[in-house]
């Protein structure tokens, strides 16, 4: 079998499969496909592969082995704990409010947190990340931003009413120098969400609402330069993007969740 | 929670012929990380991860070179079998079992993939990191992914096609 595709495009259609084409490219990609059989069988024969592998084939560490894993890490803390201890300055940053100090204290906090950092971060699914960043900058371009501009949540709200199937929190963060200059229906992981617009001086923040479990603590991400950070509280989900600085989104989304 | 033990173990489990080789690169990819872990400055935890297990893997396999030959034929192991034979709860047995077949065939034939071919598969498939992060936890250049990408499901949907027609 040869190793190197036929047609030179081959390679940005699986691209095109994966997610990782710009607009752009892609609607170029598909005038050629149009007119390419080469392509056109690549992308059958992609699919078809990618269709055997949907579902499962993921190998999670069996309980067992995250014991005996957890066991051999711990044992190995004492020894480590001086070296992790270097971190600490720069990991309470990341740490600061979501790492109860408590559960370390006295076997180095540093390490500790070295470990939960490891193992205990909920992963950011990327392809999320990178929908709310397109979602984020799609709304940046003029007349994107808000379907309802404005400032009065009681209006911004009732909005949402009969356009989505829950209703979305709406709070007022002018207190806080994050005042609420609208909302927006938007898409994102496969249904209708809320989006909810606010401001910090010139810089927009898009606050994304929609249903999911659990209560996790804000975690941050960075791509392409702006900053997200999501957590989950009250039965919703939320992810905040915005090229505000991370310390500021992270200012925002303490407020959000001790707003009442 | 624990996710990125759960991807360093997929990862582990599917570079390695074996469950115990798998637990053993596990076990030492999580202390190098813990040692590590001072000099790490990126934004990445789980890639930085990913790619000290793929070190250790391929560490170990240098080591006992000779006993990881390749089995095409090798049948699925245990620890394979307690998750792929769990019932989804939805579907009659005689769909499970059916289910489960197709399962370990699709897994042999990916276990049957060179190496090279096969970490790129599982990061893209069942890690879904993005070409760029797949660069950076297997050190090579993006268009490399993308070509290793495109044999590792060529070869794939080609062995599908032959199981298929047997």
């Amino acid at each position: 079998m040869s190793t190197m595709p036929d047609c030179d495009k081959v390679l940005l259609v699986q691209a095109e499969l994966d997610g990782e084409l710009g607009a752009a490219e892609a609607a170029a990609l598909a005038a050629h496909c149009a007119e390419c059989p080469i392509c056109e069988t690549a992308a059958a024969e992609l699919m078809q592969a990618r269709a055997l592998m949907r579902d499962g084939l993921y190998q999670p560490a069996p309980e067992d082995v995250r014991q005996r894993v957890m066991a051999s890490l711990s044992a190995a803390r004492p020894q480590q704990a001086q070296s992790a201890h270097a971190a600490a300055p720069r990991f309470s940053q990341w740490w600061r409010g979501w790492w109860s100090n408590g559960a370390s204290f006295g076997l180095g906090a540093a390490c500790a947190a070295a470990l939960a950092f490891l193992l205990l971060t909920p992963a950011l699914p990327p392809g999320l990340t990178d929908q709310v960043v397109a979602s984020h900058v799609r709304a940046l371009q003029p007349g994107h931003l808000e379907d309802v501009a404005s400032e009065d949540r009681h209006t911004v709200k009732p909005w949402f009413d009969g356009r989505l199937d829950f209703a979305p929190p709406v709070k007022d963060l002018v207190a806080e120098r994050f005042p609420l200059i609208g909302g927006r229906l938007d898409y994102l992981d496969g249904r209708p969400v809320a989006a909810l617009v606010y401001q910090r001086d010139k810089h927009v923040i898009n606050l994304f609402v929609w249903p999911g479990a659990g209560d996790t603590p804000p975690q941050t991400a960075e791509r392409q330069g702006y900053n997200l950070m999501h957590w989950s509280q009250g039965g919703m989900s939320f992810w905040a993007v915005s090229d505000v600085e991370a310390a500021q989104l992270k200012e925002f989304a303490a407020d959000w969740r001790k707003t009442p | 929670m624990l996710p990125h033990l759960d991807a360093a173990h997929n990862l582990a489990r599917w570079l390695m012929r074996d469950p115990a080789s798998a637990e053993d690169v596990l076990q030492e990819a999580m202390l190098r990380a813990l040692t590590y872990f001072p000099s790490f400055r990126g934004v990445n935890p789980r890639g930085w991860l990913l790619q000290i297990v793929r070190n250790t893997a391929y560490a170990s396999m240098n080591l006992n070179r000779g006993v990881e030959l390749v089995s095409l034929t090798s049948a699925p192991d245990e620890g394979n079998d307690v998750i792929a034979q769990l019932p989804s709860g939805d579907d009659d047995p005689e769909t499970t079992l059916i289910k489960t077949r197709e399962r370990d065939r699709v897994r042999q034939m990916i276990a049957a993939l060179p190496i090279e071919l096969r970490e790129t598969l599982v990061l893209r498939e069942l890690e879904e990191l993005s070409y760029k992060e797949i660069a950076e936890v297997t050190r090579m250049p993006i268009g490399t992914v993308m070509s290793r990408l495109w044999r590792a499901r060529r070869l794939l949907a080609q062995a599908a096609r032959r199981d298929e027609a047997a």
